[in-house]
């Protein structure tokens, strides 16, 4: 029998780092901005907690608070200043966004890795990692009455505040995106910035303040990974390639965040599923499962091609730069 | 009316873009309690100097003053606060969004879409527009979308009002119903400026008419003073007579056959319903109407662009035999031995490459000659040379991107392209839309060498009184039908106005 | 607030064409603030002084005949995958799939080289990895093709998650295959025989590869420059709709040219698992499908000028490679100033298609 009760949690959990990616993603690319940067963001926001957790262990007087508050607080300075970088290059100089974000992500990953193994050094292990337990089980701090709710309580209330946080952005996102004026100048900016330009919405201030928000919320998906999903432990490219599942997850909920709080746990569900499904001897099959969120995401990708419905094709112009004085 | 002190004073405004020079040291005053056309060729900078104006560029030289007080505007958004509204030619509406979202983009305060529809509802009622508030604009008519764009500007509460050729795209009677309007305004002591290069609509409509020419203010006055003539002149720089030549066509024989031919755009909407006709060689069959009404998808149908619903268009070789042309690319089209030219609407779109050089581009169609997988350079390098000389092209050289060159020399290069194919038929999409009056003229005797060479062509047009002109049959169509086809010599141009509109057209003859 | 009319400093507006030294003077300036920059920050992070730092860099790519060769050989592998993204960059179809599409066709190759080996002559199983690599890389790149060209589906995504697909295809044969059992990697392939190994010209391992793609580079450049189908890439990438009224089919060129592209893409998996490596894994690759997308851009899609943009892409990575080993910091660091380097480039574009003009100081003095 399939074990659902032991399986869910974990898809949430492997989900949540997508949702908070992916949910930064949608913001920026509802503005216009293609950022394949995403990837190395996460590994930069997941890198800067790291590092402010790591000093803030050796203090002598350890308490909860500051051990969440300042992982989170240089997670997301890390993960803004790669924003503006993006934002800088893309916006202010209109570089070519595919070829900026692929930077940004070879940056952002190496910049991760670097640091990573720099602590590791200083922290004289000899396994290849940085285990900061502490700020870890401040992370993963659930409410009391998680234990004692039993199903519902392993279900619903098991996780850590990070993951609450994720779904609540999400869904905010998606109410901002739908029903306030920021959502509405947002999406007209994204769709056709020469008319918002016109209707005196300021084109680049949108694509800035959207794009770092976004890799904000990006980068605090890297944190969760590290802090909460591993456990504290930080390994250099343990954090793999999920920041390019969370880019599907954003095609996949067809650019609407409150969509992907349930689409980052199926796609969670299927990251993992290989560990549920007997496959016997044969550990290869295994390798085909982890196929499974790329092969629906295409699937997605193409019927929504396919269907050719305004509403569910990316913004208009997406990937394109802005300069209002072209003629 | 007290006009005193000018609602608007723009004092030397110059702008240029690389080496073009928009606007030169331009004056203008625009009074509140006035209509102010602002009259010019296409190519003049009336649309830019009113650009500057709505914040969209920023003048490299000049002042600007608002009531007496001198501004910058930097933004639309400066504009706004200045009371300063325009209507874009291109409307600046964001396809996926409802009509009130668009009215309400770029205001500030809590988004209250309710309230927004409401007040929408006031404007309609108060001017006679139709807008669904809920309305997605994709799902829009080309007027609804005038419209939403007018109720946006008012929704605004904007007192100075600019619009950029707003009647191209409307009938006789929507734009009786907008001029209607923009008379409520002025009455209202609102500021009013109509870009426009019809006279008559600057007689109908204006109190002051100023006048623009190649970037530079020539003069302005109160329309009662003036005539059409003085204000030709004045926006073409000498005395002008509208002679275009006519030859009488010779030996005339059937050439392109259309019969029942039915056209839906992808949206399903009928673009041509039942359309049938003859072109004959030696002649030229103008095809006048409001624009929108089927004229590009029916060239487009001929040259083999556009997917037809039924109908057949058959190509009749001089010894009498006729070939079907539908359901053929233009590839095959070409491969059957029937020279097809077409000279498109979209000149950098659809005709030439922006960013290729004259060479490059003369090569479009024929980079196919020859058996080799290479392609032949030196015969369309030599071409480019020689439209260069014989149309009198200024370009720097041949290795020059038409991008860079101006509208004028643009057309000439794709004309003389497409007529160094010998044709057999010649396809024209407003051939001279954008060119000032002596590349026109050239355009036109182009044509007519055409045509005495005994080519059947097809020319839209937009100008009607060249139309009257020039062509020796004219094919009225109105929202996808015939309403009629007329002999170019003797018609009055009353006539053909109505049957644009199909008041007075009886569909077939 | 109270200076609400105050001019804007500086306005930008768009340049008029630069002549080719002016551009490439524009980007060397770039590339030597971005030297600068990187000198600078590693020597903040070891110590050492700036010029020992360079001398490293330059170590690094050029300290002996063997770093020297290993150098080329790098150039050419990336120089490869890059002219095969070209064509389809040209045609304004953003293909960030090269990574999978090479994967895919090294599984080819390896595929061959593990299954014919006992079946077939020496001669016989090289022939077959090569139609089989690239007629591997022409598939992967020829599926998400068919539907751009076909329902105009996304291929930038698409193709991204295609590599994916054949990473976890890989992957799973790398268990099937898995030599010694249980170590879930494939090891060299046939290590006595040798059979599906390239020739080695002389006592150079290397070379056959290099020579191979200085023969495509030339005829891609002659391909995309010269050829009727360079010309339909040219036209169809630049308006869809010009293409159309001349008569192009063009989604047919749109999957004849990433037919192509893959198929390139495949010829480089090939070379990377018949000769330099022989053997299969799922970093064989290691990320240069997106690297050869900067490679491309950089190069402005020029084959020739690829060769000088490949080579300084690789030239750094082996340099600061050479500096993290010497100065005791990890590989990354290499990734750290690569991409600091690319950030000096990409932004240096801004100054050959802009200019900046700053406003005539006077007036009112904000």
């Amino acid at each position: 029998m399939f074990d659902f009760i032991s399986f869910i949690p974990r898809a949430v959990v492997q989900g949540i780092p997508l949702l908070l990616g992916s949910t930064g993603e949608t913001l920026t690319e509802k503005s216009g901005n293609l950022n394949l940067g995403i990837p190395g963001i996460m590994y930069v926001g997941a890198i800067s907690g790291v590092i402010g957790s790591f000093f803030y262990e050796q203090s002598p007087n350890f308490r909860p608070l500051p051990a969440i508050l300042i992982p989170l607080g240089c997670c997301l300075l890390g993960s803004l200043l790669m924003g503006l970088l993006y934002c800088f290059l893309t916006v202010t100089l209109r570089a070519n966004q595919n070829v900026t974000g692929l930077a940004l992500t070879t940056f952002g990953v190496g910049f991760g890795n670097f640091f990573g193994g720099s602590l590791i050094k200083l922290s004289g292990s000899s396994l290849p990692s940085v285990i900061l337990s502490a700020t870890s089980n401040a992370f993963r701090t659930t409410l009391p009455a998680a234990e004692k709710a039993g199903v519902f309580g392993k279900l619903v209330l098991s996780y850590g505040f990070l993951a609450y946080i994720a779904v609540i952005i999400a869904l905010a996102a998606a109410y901002v995106l739908n029903h306030t004026r920021v959502g509405l100048h947002l999406r007209a900016v994204g769709e056709n910035p020469n008319t918002a330009d016109a209707a005196g919405i300021n084109v680049s201030k949108y694509k800035y303040v959207a794009t770092c928000t976004g890799s904000m919320i990006a980068g605090l998906g890297g944190l969760y990974y590290v802090m909460d999903y591993a456990s504290g432990v930080w390994t250099n490219d343990a954090f793999g390639d999920r920041g390019w599942l969370a880019i599907a997850l954003v095609i996949f909920t067809v650019w609407r965040p409150n969509v992907g709080v349930l689409a980052s746990f199926l796609f969670g569900g299927l990251y993992i599923l290989h560990m549920y499904i007997p496959s016997g001897m044969n550990l290869a099959v295994k390798e085909l499962y982890k196929m499974l969120p790329y092969v629906v995401t295409i699937i997605v990708l193409v019927l929504s091609s396919l269907r050719n419905k305004r509403e569910n094709q990316p913004p208009a112009s997406l990937g394109l730069a802005y300069f209002r004085e072209e003629r | 009316m007290d006009n005193k002190t000018p609602a608007v004073k723009m004092r030397n405004i110059t702008k240029t873009f690389g080496p073009v020079v928009a606007n030169d040291k331009v004056w203008l005053d625009i009074y509140r309690g006035e209509i102010l056309a602002l009259l010019g060729e296409n190519g003049s900078g009336k649309t830019t100097l009113m650009n500057m104006l709505s914040g969209i560029y920023f003048p490299d030289e000049g002042e600007i003053s608002i009531d007496g007080k001198d501004v910058v505007i930097r933004s639309p958004k400066d504009a706004f606060d200045l009371g300063i509204g325009m209507i874009h030619q291109h409307f600046k509406l964001v396809d996926v969004l409802t009509a009130a979202e668009n009215i309400v983009l770029g205001l500030p305060g809590k988004l209250d879409l309710k309230e927004a529809a409401k007040k929408i509802r006031e404007i309609c009622n108060a001017y006679g527009f139709d807008v669904d508030p809920n309305q997605k604009i994709y799902d829009m008519s080309v007027s609804q979308k005038q419209t939403v764009e007018i109720v946006k500007v008012l929704y605004r509460g904007a007192d100075i009002l600019i619009l950029d050729e707003p009647t191209a795209v409307l009938t006789p009677q929507e734009t009786d119903k907008l001029f209607a309007v923009l008379r409520n305004m002025r009455d209202d002591n609102k500021a009013i400026v109509i870009i426009t290069h019809k006279m008559h609509e600057v007689e109908a409509l204006s109190d002051r008419v100023a006048v623009l020419r190649h970037g530079q203010f020539i003069g302005d006055m109160p329309t009662k003073t003036t005539n059409a003539q003085e204000m030709t002149n004045m926006m073409v720089g000498h005395a002008v007579t509208l002679n275009i030549d006519r030859p009488d066509p010779v030996d005339p024989k059937p050439r392109i056959r259309v019969e029942g031919l039915t056209v839906r755009s992808i949206d399903g909407i009928l673009k041509l319903d039942d359309v049938s006709f003859t072109a004959n060689s030696g002649e030229i069959l103008g095809i006048a109407g409001i624009s929108g009404c089927g004229q590009k998808e029916l060239l487009e149908a001929i040259a083999g662009l556009q997917p037809v619903e039924k109908g057949s268009i058959e190509y009749i070789e001089d010894d009498g035999s006729a070939e079907q042309l539908i359901g053929k690319d233009p590839l095959s089209i070409q491969r059957m031995g029937v020279s097809l030219s077409f000279v498109p609407e979209d000149r950098l779109g659809m005709g030439l490459v922006a960013n290729m050089d004259l060479g490059d581009n003369m090569m479009l169609r024929s980079f196919r000659n020859g058996h080799s997988v290479f392609t032949d350079r030196k015969t369309p390098r030599q071409l480019a040379l020689d439209v260069v000389e014989e149309l009198e092209v200024v370009t720097p050289g041949i290795s020059t991107p038409v991008r860079r060159l101006s509208g004028g020399n643009v057309q000439k290069v794709l004309v003389g392209r497409e007529i160094a194919s010998a044709p057999t038929v010649l396809l024209t999409a407003y051939a001279v839309r954008g060119l000032d009056i002596n590349s026109s003229y050239t355009i036109y005797d182009l044509i007519n060498k055409q045509k005495k060479e005994g080519v059947a062509v097809i020319y839209v047009g937009e100008d009607l009184d060249v139309l009257l002109e020039l062509a020796d049959r004219i094919l009225v169509l109105c929202g996808g039908k015939v309403s009629g086809i007329v002999p170019g010599r003797g018609a009055k141009k009353r006539d053909v106005g109505m049957m644009m509109t199909k008041l007075g057209g009886n569909a077939h003859e | 607030m109270n200076n609400k009319t105050r001019t804007p400093l500086f306005h930008v507006s768009k340049r008029g064409l630069l002549p080719w030294y002016k551009t490439w003077g524009i980007r060397a300036v770039a590339l030597l603030l971005a030297l600068v920059s990187c000198g600078v920050i590693t020597s903040l992070v070891t110590g050492q002084n700036p010029f020992q730092v360079y001398a490293a860099i330059f170590n690094g790519s050029f300290g002996s005949p063997r770093k020297i060769w290993v150098l080329l050989q790098n150039i050419a592998m990336l120089l490869c995958v890059s002219l095969a993204v070209t064509p389809a960059f040209r045609m304004r179809c953003w293909n960030l799939g090269a990574e999978g599409q090479a994967l895919i066709g090294g599984l080819a190759a390896a595929a061959c080289m593990i299954l014919l080996a006992d079946k077939m002559p020496n001669w016989a199983v090289i022939a077959c990895m090569c139609l089989a690599s690239i007629a591997a890389g022409a598939i992967w790149a020829g599926i998400p093709a068919f539907f751009k060209a076909r329902w105009n589906t996304n291929e930038t995504l698409f193709t991204l998650m295609m590599n994916y697909v054949a990473t976890q295809l890989v992957a799973y044969y790398c268990v099937v295959w898995e030599s010694p059992k249980g170590s879930g990697t494939i090891g060299v392939i046939n290590p006595n025989t040798e059979i599906g190994w390239f020739p080695q010209i002389g006592s150079y391992k290397y070379l056959l590869n290099i020579l191979i793609v200085a023969a495509v580079c030339l005829a891609m450049y002659i391909y995309l420059n010269y050829s009727k189908h360079g010309y339909e890439i040219t036209v169809v990438g630049e308006s869809e709709r010009t293409a159309r009224y001349v008569g192009i089919k063009v989604d047919r060129v749109i999957i004849r040219t990433m037919l192509l592209s893959g198929a390139v893409c495949g010829l480089t998996g090939l070379l990377l698992v018949g000769s330099t490596n022989h053997t299969l894994t799922t970093t064989i690759v290691d990320g240069r499908g997106f690297t050869a997308v900067m490679v491309s851009w950089l190069a402005k899609f020029n084959p020739i000028w690829m060769i000088l943009t490949s080579f300084l892409i690789v030239f750094l990575g082996r340099g600061s490679g050479e500096i993290a080993t010497k100065f005791g910091l990890n590989r990354s660091f290499g990734d750290i100033l690569t991409g600091l380097i690319l950030f000096f480039i990409i932004g240096s574009e801004f100054f050959i298609n802009y200019q900046i003009h700053f406003r005539k100081p006077g007036g009112k003095e904000g």
